[in-house]
């Protein structure tokens, strides 16, 4: 009996290392395991044995069930990850395919510039002033200390529409407007981002339609120092630690002391380039304390308030960030130009 | 302004520095000098020639042999192609191995079978500029008006061993348009003394006043006006060395008389002229306003029409002259002139600048006087010129200037305390630095205690204010040595007002939804518009437009779009969306005479395929309901509380079937549809959608608030109905009667299909939709819901006469 048991063992063990399917192993596990297996059949021939070899006999057959179970469970599960694989090799894709594309639009490059020295300022307790494109020549230019005839107007070359109104040639006029909203109070901190317009034949670096930010501080007690200050914060934040800004003395009608900012050149460190015209220096903004009369016609007194503005070119900005060499570009929204800012 | 460094040093002494130094200095401490013109750069073995004889070339009309002596053992031949030339002149060799500006090598060459070894040269071959060439010259070769060594240097000879400082002057240093002036700023900066030019004048006995008389009737126009009588000057060409320096600034020689009228201008800045006394028409200079249409001619030829508002100089009945900014052509000093009437006047800025803009004629005096000259340089100029007219072309200055003298030429005074110009530059300078500035500037001051009194000199006559000298002080203490702080004020919250942050967010949704940001012109045509508005009128118009593409403000930001459709479409780029933020402008008047409406729009235009064309994506071509969809995102993304409808509409220049009216609670706030096709036509478009939408009411519109709703606890239930309704209901009337029949229960309805065709009976549609149901209280049984259901199935029937398809 126990020979025969070894006989079944070594046969059912066999049959299942030979099994190569998940169903030929169902199969065998019925058949030798199965009520009707021979196994089983084997086991109902221990009622006529003795006493002693019963025991001897059961734990033998119970050894080969356990066996022959254990070996179908191992070579099921082998044939189950085999029979996976294969699937999952059926499924394979070519992964250098292209990837279904998210279609996306992208930013105007001014837009991006704006929004960024918007949220510079911002992060300095500024908020952001609009005001009207078309203005009136008070705003434009008698607010700010230009009376009429003034030479300082030849500065900007204007599109009057009538002789008072006329198209913005500046954002300044937006510093007026908020300064007579604050009836004299202090303070101002505003940043004043806008489309102005100046009569100039549109060329590579011309162009008669363009953006200006300009910025305003007014309080009691500040000084030419502090708009050096925000300068540094403002350069650092927007071009990078490690730029180095000067101030040069310059001349707006509505600034006094007056001057431009200029930025250590980024493409030669500071060497000289052609960029920055072998100075090492680029000029990125016109600058000054607030002008005495400006103070005085937009209601603040000049004895108590002092302030600093400021105005720069988002083009130019534009064009210094991304090495855009003509300023039409901007306008023509051509959208091989476009396209390439969606990534900015 | 173009300074001479050569020039510039006759007021002070530059030897230790380089023109480069000097310029940077000057860039730094606020008068910035664009470019440094260094005259000889490239210019190397040019010498002086002695033309000994000239003939016409055997070979050639227009060609001549020269034989040309240039100080060395042997003459040279030189084949000439001047007009001009001729024996026994002194000309400019280029010898062979010269080397002329742009990099021209000089080399021996056989000019139709004639060795010419070198070449003799024009001004304008040397680098000068044409419009600063005399005009005897301007056509050919340059000849030295008196004699000179064979051999020697020409470059020095013609001022080239010079540089010449271009300066880029803001409009408050008119002081610096002069080489004096110039020679003061040098000086501040460097701490050093200015040396004015000495005037030895000489007069005759006989007086001025016996030959002319002054009246000025616009005394607020022409506070000073001198005359000074010079007779008997030979006109003649200046000498070269006057005729270089002038050059050098950029102005054409033209005489004696004449350039030196002009060297003085240069020199001190004060415009002068000079009148030919013969020619004047009568002993009595009259200034005045010009009558209204009274005529002249000015020097250029150019007869010019007046108005009262210019200043000019008459002979007591006709102008002679336009004061400050040009004499006339009956009075100019010609080559025969004899005697000479020398004005020398200070004259109203404004009133010059008036004449010279409306008349379009910028001078080099009016340029000055627009500015404001000195006052207490106007005598001293006319002596000045006075006395080199003497010297130079050999005339009798009379006995004392005629004038009429009302001149203010006081020195302003302001005061201000040394805690004023630190408070406000944030600096710690003490009094000894500030007064040793004010030395440097050359500006009198004293002081008491921390209290400065400034006297400032009239050469500077931007300094009104005591910012004005804050400013100074600055500069030459050095906008370096200014400290860095910030600012010791209150903390103030920054930020984005909600209608600035809510433009951003649409800005964001649409570039994530696949449209470009486009910026396009406000300046258009009425005609572009046209193509969408019944009127044209009422329109914003810019006076004076460049062109007539850009001579009106928009009203509508499609035109805008279409352009860059177009512009796109012709560069083979046929799938293009794009939107744009920007204002527009109407007028409620015929023309604008105030400040027209402003609002912000909001637009796009979409032309060709949607989806990207992929391997795998199936294509999706723009249409009606991509742009709809777009701008129910707008009004999504800003969760505006007001109801949105698209009615059907016929809006000019859009398909009259495929356009809706976007209504917030009733109010028309844009349009969405397609381009007509006569309209995309006129573009050069295809099928072409377009949406454009008024933001400025949009978002006044408040956002609804977010509140969070309890998630349902009970499952919902979904039916799905296939309705058949006449061809002319719309869908919103269906899914509007589906919502009223089924609420409370009824949660939500889609419309998932539109079917037309076979198997409908014609004139009919099917919509399909997907309702779902759910209580909150409870799970609903299949009974509930068909109760309802049934109930909207027969209300749709009876409403809208919709049955089920089979």
């Amino acid at each position: 009996m126990l020979d025969r048991l070894q006989e079944l063992k070594d046969e059912a063990l066999n049959k299942v290392k030979e099994a190569t399917n998940l169903k030929d192993l169902k199969e065998l596990r019925i058949a030798y395991l199965g009520k009707k297996g021979p196994i089983q059949e084997v086991m109902k021939g221990m009622g006529k044995l003795s006493k002693e070899e019963r025991p001897k006999v059961g734990q033998v057959a119970n050894d080969v069930r356990e066996a022959v179970t254990a070996l179908i469970e191992e070579k099921e599960q082998k044939l189950e990850e085999e029979a996976l694989s294969a699937k999952l090799k059926e499924e394979s894709v070519d992964v250098t395919l292209p990837g279904r594309p998210i279609s996306k639009g992208s930013r105007h490059p001014l837009t991006t510039v704006v929004e960024t020295i918007e949220d510079v300022f911002i992060g300095m307790g500024f908020t952001v002033a609009e005001g009207p494109e078309v203005e009136t020549d008070y705003y434009n230019f008698e607010s700010l200390n230009l009376p009429k005839h003034h030479p300082a107007r030849d500065m900007q070359d204007t599109f009057f529409i009538t002789n008072d109104l006329l198209l913005r040639t500046q954002t300044s006029p937006v510093q007026t407007r908020t300064m007579e909203k604050h009836e004299g109070k202090g303070p101002v901190k505003i940043i004043c981002p806008g489309k102005v317009y100046r009569r100039d034949e549109d060329d590579a670096t011309h162009s008669h339609q363009f953006m200006q930010i300009e910025g305003l501080v007014i309080d009691e007690n500040i000084r030419m120092s502090d708009l050096k200050g925000i300068f540094e914060q403002f350069v650092k934040r927007y071009f990078g630690e490690g730029r180095e800004i000067r101030l040069r003395p310059s001349y707006f009608p509505f600034t006094e002391p007056s001057a431009e900012l200029d930025v250590s050149c980024a493409i030669c460190g500071g060497e000289g380039c052609r960029t920055c015209k072998q100075t090492g220096w680029i000029e990125v903004l016109g600058s000054g304390m607030v002008h005495p009369n400006v103070l005085r016609m937009s209601g603040f007194d000049p004895e108590k308030y002092t302030g600093f503005a400021f105005g720069m070119g988002v083009e130019r900005f534009a064009m210094l960030k991304y090495g855009v060499d003509d300023i039409r570009h901007f306008y023509t929204n051509d959208t091989r130009f476009l396209s390439q800012f969606k990534r900015v | 302004m173009l300074v001479s460094y050569k020039w510039l040093k006759d007021y002070i002494e530059l030897d230790d520095l380089t023109p480069h130094e000097v310029a940077e200095k000057l860039t730094r401490s606020g008068v910035e000098v664009d470019i440094v013109h260094v005259m000889n750069k490239g210019l190397k073995n040019i010498v002086v020639g002695k033309v000994l004889a000239c003939e016409k070339h055997p070979e050639a009309d227009k060609l001549n042999l020269c034989q040309v002596d240039i100080g060395e053992e042997e003459t040279v031949q030189i084949v000439c192609g001047a007009a001009n030339v001729g024996a026994d002149q002194y000309v400019v060799v280029a010898k062979v191995g010269a080397r002329l500006p742009g990099g021209m090598k000089i080399k021996r060459a056989k000019l139709r079978g004639q060795v010419s070894e070198g070449m003799i040269c024009s001004l304008q071959e040397l680098g000068f500029e044409g419009k600063v060439v005399a005009k005897e010259f301007a056509e050919g070769i340059f000849n030295f008006p008196t004699e000179v060594t064979p051999g020697s240097d020409a470059l020095a000879l013609l001022g080239l061993d010079d540089a010449v400082l271009e300066l880029d002057l803001t409009a408050n240093r008119a002081d610096c348009l002069s080489l004096v002036g110039t020679a003061y700023e040098v000086a501040a900066i460097l701490g050093r003394d200015v040396k004015l030019p000495e005037v030895n004048l000489s007069e005759a006995s006989e007086k001025g006043s016996d030959y002319v008389s002054v009246n000025v009737e616009a005394n607020e126009d022409n506070p000073y006006y001198g005359a000074t009588m010079i007779k008997d000057v030979t006109i003649a060409p200046s000498p070269l060395w006057l005729q270089t320096r002038l050059m050098a600034s950029g102005i054409r020689p033209i005489n004696n008389v004449v350039d030196i009228t002009n060297y003085v201008l240069l020199e001190y800045g004060q415009p002068l002229h000079a009148f030919d006394y013969d020619r004047f028409g009568s002993k009595e200079v009259l200034v005045r306003l010009a009558n209204n249409g009274e005529k002249m001619v000015t020097l250029d030829d150019v007869e010019r029409t007046l108005s009262d508002e210019y200043l000019v100089i008459t002979n007591g009945s006709e102008p002679v002259a336009l004061a400050g900014v040009m004499g006339g052509a009956d009075s100019e000093v010609q080559d025969d002139t004899k005697n000479i009437l020398l004005e020398a006047a200070y004259f109203k800025g404004s009133t010059v600048r008036k004449a010279s803009r409306d008349l379009g004629l910028r001078s080099d005096a009016s340029a000055r006087f627009e500015k404001g000259v000195d006052p207490n340089r106007v005598k001293k100029a006319g002596e000045r010129a006075a006395a080199m007219i003497a010297e130079l072309a050999g005339g009798q200055v009379l006995s004392g200037v005629v004038a009429y003298d009302e001149l203010d030429r006081s020195e302003k005074k302001i005061n201000i305390s040394l805690d004023k110009i630190n408070g406000l530059l944030g600096t710690d300078i003490d009094t000894d630095t500030v007064m040793s500035i004010f030395s440097k500037l050359k500006f009198e001051a004293t002081v008491a205690g921390n209290n400065f009194t400034i006297s400032v000199p009239t050469r500077r006559q931007d300094i009104v204010i005591a910012a004005d000298i804050i400013e100074e002080v600055a500069r030459l203490y050095g906008y370096d040595n200014i400290p860095t702080t910030l600012p010791n004020t209150a903390t103030t919250p920054g930020g984005l007002t909600v209608v600035q942050a809510k433009k951003r967010k649409l800005k964001r949704f649409l570039e994530n939804s696949g449209l470009h940001e486009a910026i396009t012109y406000s300046l258009t045509t009425a005609e572009k518009e046209a193509f969408f508005t019944e009127s044209v009128s009422h329109r914003v118009k810019v006076a004076l437009p460049m062109s007539e593409d850009r001579s009106t403000l928009r009203t509508t930001l499609i035109p805008h779009l279409l352009e860059v459709l177009s512009h796109n479409k012709n560069r083979s780029m046929p799938n293009v969306r794009v939107y744009e933020m920007g204002s527009v402008f109407h007028t409620d008047e015929e023309s604008a005479s105030k400040q027209p409406d402003e609002k912000t729009l909001l637009s796009g235009a979409l032309m060709g395929v949607w989806h990207e064309h992929s391997w795998q994506a199936e294509k999706k071509v723009v249409d009606f309901f991509v742009a709809k969809g777009i701008v129910e995102g707008i009004f999504a993304e800003l969760n505006v509380q007001g109801e949105l409808r698209f009615v059907q509409g016929e809006p000019k220049g859009f398909h009259p079937g495929r356009t809706a009216i976007v209504e917030l609670d009733g109010f028309q706030v844009g349009i969405v549809g397609q381009l007509h096709p006569v309209v995309a036509k006129e573009w050069s478009l295809p099928e072409t959608y377009v949406f454009e939408i008024d933001l400025r009411y949009v978002l006044s519109e408040p956002s609804k608030e977010v509140r969070y709703d309890t998630i349902p606890r009970y499952p919902a239930m979904e039916r799905d109905i296939a309705l058949v309704v006449d061809e002319k209901v719309k869908s919103e009337d269906v899914e509007r009667q589906i919502v009223a029949l089924g609420s409370p229960l009824l949660k939500n309805v889609e419309l998932f299909d539109l079917y037309q065709g076979e198997h409908l009976e014609e004139g009919k549609k099917s919509l399909a939709f997907s309702l779902r149901y759910q209580d909150p209280e409870k799970t609903l049984t299949e009974d509930e819901v068909t109760t309802v259901h049934e109930k909207v199935l027969e209300g749709l029937k009876e409403k809208l006469g919709a049955t089920l398809r089979s």
